[in-house]
């Protein structure tokens, strides 16, 4: 049997538990809440992470490109990405699928001598950590592009006052 | 680390004061019993995963202070009756927390007992302010409201050029000259608005439409330039300062010789007016009580505050007919609607604005039932936590109200959220450029205006924001 064979058909306990293993992140009466409240609106980052944590390991037995992966990726980082984590703690979340699929799978793995294929597969889990950490990176450049627009936007009509905000709505250039 | 020497006993004192002044502080104090229907139901608790900021434990930081030195338990039993020794610990753990709560009220819709923790969080804070510990972002415009009128301290001939520009602006796009009048004395009334309409992007745009209408109406109003703040960040500071800031408006409309108020959009401006002025200030009157001089309508709500919501007289005027509005014009726009929560829970608001929105947009689409109304979620940065540097805290807060606006802007393309308050449209644009980009925020006279038909008007090809009508109508059919 294959390694994808076995990912598929342990696919629920995985993922369940790869969900399990995110919510160690938070603390116990937190982790406790985000999984028992199934209303997305009053729980949204539990709903959130449990939906997409399905995807990203579906997109991957699928063998899904990039392009098709980020989005999923994307719902959990930026959550995670303004919570109080650190960057590393805030994409290690991906890790944590190795643990669980060497924890649920590591039996069969030895007795088909899968070790290459689990290799390769953890080579496409350390591709989606990377994937992430962009992901994280762009959240954080948009924090301080929204900041600064903010900023400016707070005291728009001043700057314009002060004719620091070119008046004429066909030219864009600014000054100061 | 407090620098007041004496910190200790300020705090001591100050929580004794205000058990003696507030029954409502004593009581929220006494008769919590850690049911928890409130614990899950903090829009930073949801965003944050951080239990201290289940309203129960937030308001716990202090009740633990209250129960071990002003309870017989607590003397008798200290720590075994959920006391704790006060700390400069605590004072920090009181800082980071207690300004982690947007006094937004949710949690009280759900307490079984009507336990309103934002009252809690308001006499934290001012225990805090007692020793120093404010921000600068509400303490600086509290000063600049005081002193000078609003909080950026805008002087009156500033204030005054600053609309002048939106002036250009409207006649730009609606090819109609309008001229309102500044602190004119015998006008019928006084409009006042929080500043943000006037100084900042996209309130200005509400601050165009108010004008609009106004001139629409051949309206005798006038602006002040000196009671140019309707926002009151004293609320987020102490009881005494929202009253000063509160009264700067009535001794306003006093000198004036106004017959009545008519205020803008805003939230906690209502708030304070709705909840506390009863109390708080000597009764206005000096005023006579509001009476649209157009559809002749007595807002008897209004006989003690003497002041309307805008939205309330607009809803008004429609329901009279007196508006011609073309509501086509708002066609590239699909609008949901964020029940701000001071106008919500503060004073029941939930009706009035959803009334004008069916009148001037074609496309309106409500988020889930427990998203809205009562039960609205908070943007996340009110209560004078809109700095950009609380920027990550303000985004896990508006986590909530963020995902039910994604949940409609996925499933009918929503592009619009209303709103009827002027941290909303300031924070809120924050919140959607990160968690839903294509949601623009738009206050409600912006979209009053834009679909109001003027008397010799041009061709109306652009917007209040001078966007091309035609081409935002082409990109939303693509």
């Amino acid at each position: 049997m294959a390694l994808i064979d076995l990912l598929t058909k342990k696919k629920s306990v995985i993922v369940s538990r790869w969900f399990d293993a995110v919510l160690e992140s938070y603390p116990q009466e937190t982790a406790t809440f985000m999984k028992s409240q199934k209303n997305r609106f009053a729980n949204p980052v539990g709903c959130t992470l449990a939906k997409e944590v399905e995807d990203v390991y579906s997109a991957l037995l699928k063998g899904s490109g990039d392009t098709e992966i980020t989005p999923f990726l994307d719902n959990i980082v930026r959550i995670r990405a303004v919570q109080d984590f650190s960057a590393s703690a805030a994409v290690s979340f991906v890790f944590l699928l190795k643990r669980v699929v060497r924890q649920e799978l590591g039996k069969e793995i030895k007795q088909n001598d899968l070790t290459d294929e689990l290799l390769a597969f953890e080579s496409q889990v350390d591709k989606l950590a990377l994937l992430s950490f962009d992901i994280y990176m762009s959240c954080r450049e948009k924090i301080y592009e929204i900041r600064v627009n903010e900023a400016r936007s707070n005291v728009h009509m001043l700057l314009r006052k002060a004719k620091l905000i070119c008046d004429d709505p066909d030219s864009d250039s600014e000054v100061g | 680390m407090t620098g007041s020497p004496n910190w200790y006993e300020i705090i001591m004192t100050g929580i004794a004061e205000r058990l003696d002044k507030y029954r409502s502080f004593k009581l929220f104090l006494d008769i919590c019993v850690r049911w928890g229907a409130c614990a899950d139901k903090c829009h930073f608790y949801i965003g944050s995963g951080d239990p201290k900021n289940m309203p129960v434990l937030r308001a716990e930081l202090l009740r633990s202070i209250y129960r071990r030195d002003f309870t017989t338990a607590g003397k008798l039993f200290g720590k075994f009756a959920g006391g704790r020794k006060l700390t400069p610990l605590i004072i920090k753990e009181w800082f980071y927390y207690f300004y982690q709560c947007t006094e937004c009220r949710r949690c009280s819709v759900f307490c079984p007992y009507g336990i309103d923790t934002a009252e809690i969080t308001i006499m934290a804070r001012e225990l805090l302010n007692l020793i120093g510990c404010q921000i600068d972002w509400i303490i600086t415009p509290v000063a600049n409201c005081y002193q000078t009128g609003n909080h950026l301290g805008i002087q009156p001939h500033a204030f005054k050029e600053i609309l002048d520009f939106l002036l250009d602006d409207i006649e730009t796009n609606t090819g109609v000259k309008m001229e309102p009048t500044f602190n004119r004395k015998g006008a019928e009334i006084l409009f006042l608005t929080p500043s943000g309409d006037v100084f900042a992007d996209p309130g200005i745009y509400t601050a165009m439409g108010y004008m609009i209408l106004f001139h629409y109406l051949d309206l005798d109003y006038t602006w002040s330039t000196y009671a140019s703040e309707g926002g009151n960040f004293g609320f987020f500071t102490s009881h005494e300062m929202m009253k000063r800031l509160n009264s700067k408006m009535y001794a306003e409309a006093k000198r004036l010789g106004v017959k009545w108020i008519l205020g803008g959009e805003c939230g906690h401006m209502w708030r304070v007016i709705n909840q506390y002025m009863g109390t708080m200030n000597e009764p206005a009157d000096f005023l006579e009580v509001p009476k649209s001089p157009i559809t002749g309508t007595v807002f008897d709500n209004a006989s003690q505050i003497k002041m309307v919501h805008i939205a309330q007289f607009t809803a008004d005027l429609i329901k009279n007919n007196k508006l011609n509005l073309d509501k086509s014009r708002n066609d590239y726009l699909k609008v949901t609607w964020h029940d701000s929560c001071n106008t919500s829970r503060g004073m029941g608001f939930l009706e009035e604005p959803r009334y004008v929105l069916k009148n001037v947009v074609n496309n309106f689409y409500e988020m889930p039932p427990n998203t809205i109304r009562e039960q609205t979620f908070c943007c996340g940065s009110g209560s004078g936590l809109n700095a950009g540097e609380n920027m990550d805290i303000r985004l896990r807060g508006g986590l909530p109200r963020a995902n039910a606006v994604k949940h409609v802007h996925d499933k009918h393309g929503v592009n619009c959220l209303g709103c009827i308050c002027a941290i909303d449209r300031a924070v809120l644009t924050a919140s959607m450029d990160f968690w839903v980009p294509g949601v623009r925020v738009a206050g409600l006279h912006e979209l009053v205006a834009n679909a109001l038909v003027l008397e010799g008007e041009n061709e109306r090809t652009t917007n209040l924001r001078g966007e091309e009508i035609a081409d935002l109508m082409e990109e939303n059919e693509e």
